[in-house]
């Protein structure tokens, strides 16, 4: 980037600036404070809001070592030695239809997808319904039809559920809870803890797709655009991956929050830094503009069939080329790297050739006003 | 994306910068103290910073955040009365997104709407009326927003409900001006700029006339630049000529959007529905006479101050907060005693960590660390053979 390369130290005296900056990191390496007295929406919108009250309400009372590693889901290991991975999820979308699935596919893929990123092969799913008074059967029925589907094609069984029905009012139409099983190769070790300065911080293909398809589809802001979400199951494409690989140190489906978030997460639980490289990011030109309407970036979009992986540097073209040689990761990309410093920090270097901070968000991406 | 990559274009920006570059050292070297000059408005704050364009700029520029974030000035009692009226019985309360996370006295719009309020989330105050239209047994409110630039949308939308006789429909109204809280920083005595970059969106609707006092009463340049951050290095470049050539006006840099007169409908359009308040408080910089809009005699019946017990309290910027002076570009974001410990963007105690575009939130969320090199990420995992 020749002379657009760093310059510092403009205005201000920076001494001051760095004690102050060296203040603030104390303050964010100390455990999430949940300062609310009730849930607000921000609570699930997977950001710090949603960090703090699972620190502060989940973790406290449930603490043990498998659920400290907060992960997509549970690793166990069996008197046999062999290692299961257990994952849980609840989906409340609405609508539940939109351009490229439903909540239907959204419930298997998720839990396929959140055992996927443990390593492991997904193989047994639950399913639990909590059903509004009143909502229509033929809509229940095209819903689990989309399951079925999901499932059959994601090569897993949905071997047990539950149904409730709530008064007209207790819930909004119908949501889905499910929970997965599957089993972890013996050769896998994924580990933030592995993560090493040097490594290549991958994505699978574009990003921002979901979130953007659900927020148009909604309707709500007259805008017209040909976004599918890009909802699929991701075992297939972790397993050519892990096979050219084998040295992966980490796997995250970037769902609620996006990719920023999760190389947040990725920075915090290894203690490195994360640095994207704007130009790299894989994104639809629609999507973007959407985006740039709205006021939202696009790293913080969800995404539903999706996942952001780091590599050893030595591994990264294999595992580029494995993706890219199915569909679901056609467009499979190095976005970044991760260096030592500064740790727990996410850098983006910037099309235009500056740099900026992409730190967790609080709640939900807000539309900007002008 | 097309009409978005050409203003984001790294070679020409570098090519701004170089010349950046020579004319501050000029200037510097006959002035012998680095340039300061004030981006107005919240969108180019927000651009500053979501391209880094501070760390791409020579030492010799200095740009100071102003006071043109419609969220940020919005004084706590005014958030308060919002909630009142949100929690009011049968009312559906509407909103910009970003206005939802402001801290009131006691909770947000968005903690009210955890407690049973019926606070909804709008892209447009149309979007308010319609859902008036199809709840007509509900009164909806629309808390309006913004400077020159969303009053013309909230002024049709007035319109629009009068002449289709919907009386289900109201505005808290907080449409600010942007003329009076520049001239309240010109006129502060603890400030040293060397010019301004004027606002663009409020350009389009307003013009540059209005802007005509900054150089002529005040002494200063003054450049309307657009959004993208090929526009604020080239509305520095202007200022900077300016400066060299000793010429002291008000000039365009946007001139895909902006005419100077600005646009005469949208003008008239305001001067139909609203009129100026004697004063209006800002966050931050305390009352400022004939600053804000509210709505005229012939649109009292949607007037949602009128028609909702608001209880007008006001309420005192908190003790410790110093967004006066970093919007008044005193002291920068880091220089505030709480900045980034008690008050973050969690949990924000000054109006400028409120919103995106306030000064210490973009600092907060984009700025920091950035002063590192911008190392560029080696994309292929083939290592680089040195020697």
């Amino acid at each position: 980037m020749g002379d657009l390369d760093g310059q510092d130290g403009h205005g201000g005296p920076p001494s001051r600036e760095d004690v102050v900056l060296e203040r603030i990191e104390a303050f964010r390496r100390r455990r999430p404070k949940l300062r609310d007295e009730f849930i607000n929406s921000a609570h699930g919108a997977g950001g710090k809001a949603s960090a703090a009250l699972i620190d502060a309400v989940f973790l406290e009372a449930f603490r043990n070592p498998t659920l400290e590693t907060m992960a997509d889901g549970a690793v166990v290991t069996l008197p046999s030695g062999d290692r299961l991975a257990f994952s849980t999820d609840s989906y409340v979308v609405k609508p539940y239809r939109f351009p490229g699935g439903s909540i239907g596919h959204l419930a298997v893929h998720g839990t396929v997808n959140d055992l996927s990123m443990m390593g492991a092969r997904p193989q047994w799913i639950s399913a639990g319904f909590i059903i509004e008074d009143g909502f229509p059967i033929a809509e229940l029925r095209d819903i689990v039809a989309d399951m079925h589907e999901a499932a059959v094609k994601a090569g897993v069984e949905i071997v047990t559920g539950d149904t409730k029905v709530v008064d007209k009012g207790a819930a909004d139409g119908v949501y889905i809870n499910t929970a997965g099983v599957g089993v972890v190769p013996a050769e896998v070790s994924l580990d933030p803890k592995r993560v090493q300065p040097g490594d290549k911080v991958l994505v699978s293909g574009k990003i921002g797709d979901h979130g953007v398809a659900v927020m148009i589809a909604r309707g709500d802001l007259n805008l017209e655009a040909d976004i599918p979400s890009d909802t699929a199951a991701l075992n297939g494409l972790v397993e050519a991956l892990l096979a050219a690989a084998p040295n992966t140190r980490f796997l995250r489906d970037p769902t609620r929050g996006g990719v920023a978030t999760v190389c947040n997460e990725l920075a915090r639980a290894a203690e490195v830094s994360v640095v994207l490289q704007e130009s790299a990011i894989p994104v639809r030109n629609i999507v973007n503009g959407a985006c740039e309407i709205l006021g939202i970036d696009p790293l913080y979009v969800a995404n539903e069939g999706k996942l952001v992986a780091v590599v050893p540097a030595g591994e990264a073209d294999a595992a580029v080329a494995a993706m890219r040689a199915l569909p679901v990761g056609a467009d499979a990309a190095v976005i970044g790297e991760v260096r030592d410093e500064p740790p727990g920090i996410v850098i983006i270097n910037t099309v235009f050739g500056g740099n900026r901070i992409v730190d967790m968000l609080v709640g939900d991406p807000l539309p900007r006003i002008c | 994306m097309r009409f978005v990559d050409e203003y984001r274009d790294p070679a020409a920006a570098r090519a701004c910068v170089a010349e950046i570059e020579h004319l501050a050292a000029d200037l510097v070297q006959k002035r012998g103290a680095h340039l300061k000059f004030m981006e107005v408005c919240g969108g180019h704050t927000h651009t500053i910073y979501k391209h880094g364009i501070e760390n791409v700029l020579p030492p010799t520029v200095e740009l100071v955040h102003g006071p043109g974030c419609p969220v940020c000035v919005i004084p706590m009692g005014r958030v308060d009365d919002a909630i009142a009226v949100a929690k009011a019985p049968g009312v559906i309360f509407t909103s910009f997104g970003d206005m939802m996370r402001v801290p009131g006295s006691s909770q947000s719009l968005l903690e009210a709407k955890a407690q049973g309020a019926d606070v909804r989330m709008v892209y447009s105050p149309l979007d308010a009326l319609k859902i008036a239209i199809n709840n007509p047994d509900r009164e909806v409110v629309f808390f309006a927003v913004g400077f020159e630039t969303t009053a013309p949308s909230t002024a049709v939308t007035l319109l629009k409900a009068k002449e289709k006789g919907i009386t289900n429909f109201s505005v808290f109204c907080n449409h600010v001006t942007i003329v009076p809280p520049v001239k309240a920083i010109l006129e502060s005595p603890d400030l040293r700029l060397d010019g301004f970059l004027g606002p663009g969106h409020v350009s389009t609707v307003i013009g540059n006339h209005p802007y005509r006092f900054v150089p002529g009463v005040y002494g200063k340049p003054l450049v309307t630049a657009g959004f993208e951050p090929l526009d604020i290095l080239q509305a520095i470049v202007m200022l900077c000529r300016q400066l060299r050539d000793g010429r002291c006006e008000v000039e365009n840099q946007y001139t895909r959007a902006v005419v100077d007169q600005g646009n005469p409908k949208a003008l008239q359009t305001l001067r139909d529905v609203f009129e100026l308040r004697p004063h209006f408080e800002w966050r931050g910089l305390g009352f400022i006479s004939q600053s804000a809009l509210k709505l005229n005699a012939a649109f009292e019946a949607y007037d949602a101050e009128l028609k909702f017990e608001v209880p007008g309290v006001r309420v005192a910027d908190p003790k410790a907060c110093q967004c006066g002076e970093v919007l008044k570009g005193v002291i920068k974001p880091w220089d505030c005693k709480v900045f980034g410990t008690a008050c973050t963007p969690e949990t924000p105690i000054g109006t400028c960590m409120v919103s995106s575009e306030g000064a210490c939130a973009a600092y907060y969320n984009y700025g920091r660390f950035t002063k590192q090199q911008t190392v560029p990420v080696q994309l292929t995992s083939t290592p680089a053979k040195v020697g």
